[in-house]
């Protein structure tokens, strides 16, 4: 296990590490610099002396070499907009609302899809489980961008309930923080609870024809206990398995929702990072996106192994 | 005599090739399934829509002379958005650089990976190893994320657009193809085959790519609901077309500002969006289940 854990974790660092370097060798690569856009037509010498200062006057490979180690010590740079705050500081204000965002999804998200699997599992092939079905479908195809716009529309700007825009960190209380992030989180979660729900409507079938449920049935249990207990627990293992890949959908959702919502996360920052093509930014964006993207990845790895002692990893 | 040339002898139909009745079964399937017809209609509806555009749009999609903000009326059935210009008519043209943009790059990016998805599995060695170690770098992100990842290198726009979501959705087409290669090509048919004397070109094309011909169809549709929700996303975030180009993510996120004056602007070109994408998500499962695809996931 811990030789599995070794590998996989220095396995997510060179992925990270093939990502930034794609990326890096990329920007430099497409014809056409920020700083030519910024200066070369007011005073081309500033320029030359910024691009010297920057260190851009050199081999990409020494650009390469020596942004590497910068980064190791955790400089990314400075943003090329504004008071040139650094980069780190900047992303370090991001990551905490990105990650709050993703959390609070993941909630929503199974708060939804659970009740759903299971009432669908029950009653297959009823009216209940077509509402469902239908819904989950529906959830898939709707764009999150588009469900954040219309939460605005109807419970921000309609009834009053809830801020439009804005996050407030946790530190200024908890109802704040969660009012702020209670739409964005629905409007991302929507799409991750469909898959979930599915999953779980699927396994839960699988497991409800097993012969410890009949036995459980049999020594006169509950309903609910054998449900919640036996089956909905060995059904859950296959649901961990498509959260993975359902955190994809939950990320790319909250980057394109945190611009709805004017959040300042990660997606924002990336976003506003390649308008304004401000590089130091997006590849100090890229970097954590990714590492977040792929560490979670590995986390949900791990978890199966909690939620399922049979499973073991060498 | 006249009814045995009205009805051939029965010998003559079953003479027919085993190939020639199976080939259309699968639409007989197809058409029993009512969820399928149903969005199948709703498809050929919005493609028709697109296609005929000036046929069905009642105004010019950027002419600036209705009202501003006017809520749906008889005369503008959706309303007009903050120039004054016609929502119903700029939903109408914005299904064509949607739809054109759904299709174009999937199908750029299923003739990309299954190049080298072939090549990949047909190959096998260091040609593998490139290949496979690249695709799985992008494997490990979603494809809204590389497709935001390449905009960030290639610069935003819509040829930039096309660009990085072909790139960004070519790594599915290329795991299955490999997949379906490693499988297909120790089979006694492709050996019999390169026993008399095919060569690779025509075995891989020949043999075994039309073997793999259903798990990319599926994934293809799967793809193109995916890729127009991309392209919608990055046109939302202004990444994508020039402003004014009427395309439905675009038309949303000129509702940005007006959320409180003027919903129409917002709801109808979301509803186009998910009609679009449920549809085709309808179709895709019924492929699914006709072609008895399992769902690639690992």
């Amino acid at each position: 296990m811990t030789k599995y854990l070794i590998r996989r974790f220095l396995t997510s660092l060179l992925v990270i590490l093939g990502v930034a370097t794609l990326v890096f060798f990329l920007l430099r690569a497409v014809p056409g610099d920020p700083l030519g856009a910024m200066l070369a037509e007011v005073d081309p010498t500033a320029a030359e002396e910024l691009r010297r200062k920057l260190g851009l006057d050199q081999p990409v490979y020494v650009q390469y070499v020596l942004w590497l180690g910068r980064l190791l010590q955790g400089d990314m740079g400075n943003s090329l907009y504004g008071s040139n705050v650094s980069v780190s500081r900047i992303i370090g204000e991001a990551v905490p609302r990105t990650l709050s965002l993703t959390f609070l999804s993941t909630i929503v998200a199974l708060a939804i899809a659970l009740p759903a699997g299971i009432l669908s599992a029950l009653r297959k092939n009823s009216l209940v489980d077509y509402f469902f079905t239908f819904f989950a479908f529906l959830g898939l195809s709707m764009p999150d961008f588009w469900l954040g716009v219309l939460l605005i529309i109807v419970f921000a700007v309609n009834l009053r309930w809830l801020p439009a825009i804005g996050y407030a960190p946790l530190s200024e209380g908890l109802w704040p923080w969660f009012s702020h992030l209670l739409l964005p989180a629905i409007a991302t979660g929507t799409g991750f609870s469909a898959i979930i729900a599915r999953m779980t409507r699927s396994a839960m079938l699988e497991v409800l024809k097993a012969d410890y449920i009949k036995v459980a049935h049999a020594k006169g249990l509950r309903n609910q206990v054998v449900i919640l207990r036996h089956a909905l627990r060995n059904a859950l293992i296959p649901v961990v398995t498509v959260m993975g890949i359902a955190f994809a959908l939950l990320m790319s959702g909250a980057v394109i929702v945190e611009n709805v919502f004017a959040i300042k996360g990660l997606g924002r920052v990336l976003i506003q990072g390649i308008l304004n093509r401000d590089y130091p930014l997006v590849q100090g964006a890229i970097l954590l996106v990714s590492t977040i993207f792929v560490f979670s990845n590995l986390l949900v790895d791990i978890l199966y192994t909690i939620i399922d002692p049979r499973i073991q990893y060498d | 005599m006249s009814h045995s040339i009205s009805h051939p002898p029965q010998r003559q139909m079953d003479a027919l090739p085993q190939r020639e009745r199976s080939r259309w079964l699968w639409l007989n399937a197809l058409l029993r399934r009512v969820p399928a017809v149903a969005a199948l209609v709703v498809i050929t509806v919005i493609v028709l829509a697109g296609i005929l555009a000036p046929l069905v749009a009642p105004y010019d999609p950027n002419a600036q002379e209705y009202g501003f903000m006017e809520a749906p009326s008889v005369a503008h059935w959706l309303g007009t958005d903050d120039l004054g210009r016609d929502l119903f008519s700029r939903i109408v043209y914005g299904a064509r650089i949607s739809l054109f943009v759904g299709v174009v790059t999937v199908l750029l990016s299923m003739i990309l990976g299954v190049l080298l998805g072939l090549l990949a599995g047909y190959y096998g060695g260091w040609v593998d190893n490139v290949i496979m170690r690249y695709i799985d770098l992008q494997w490990a992100f979603p494809n809204f994320i590389i497709a935001v990842y390449l905009v960030a290198v290639f610069g935003t726009g819509l040829s930039n657009v096309i660009v990085a979501v072909t790139l960004a959705f070519l790594d599915d087409f290329a795991r299955i193809v490999r997949g379906m290669v490693l499988s297909l090509r120790t089979q006694d048919f492709v050996i019999a085959s390169r026993a008399t004397g095919a060569r690779d070109l025509r075995i891989m094309l020949r043999h075994i790519l039309p073997n793999a011909a259903a798990p990319i169809i599926v994934q293809a549709t799967v793809s193109i609901s995916a890729a127009i929700l991309a392209e919608a996303g990055l046109s939302f975030l202004g990444l994508g077309v020039k402003p004014s180009t009427p395309t439905w993510g675009l038309i949303l996120s000129d509702a940005r500002s007006f959320f409180s004056r003027a919903w129409w602007m917002a709801v109808f070109p979301g509803l186009a969006i998910t009609l679009t994408v449920l549809s085709i998500n309808f179709l895709g499962d019924a492929l699914r289940d006709i072609f008895d695809v399992r769902e690639y996931a690992d």
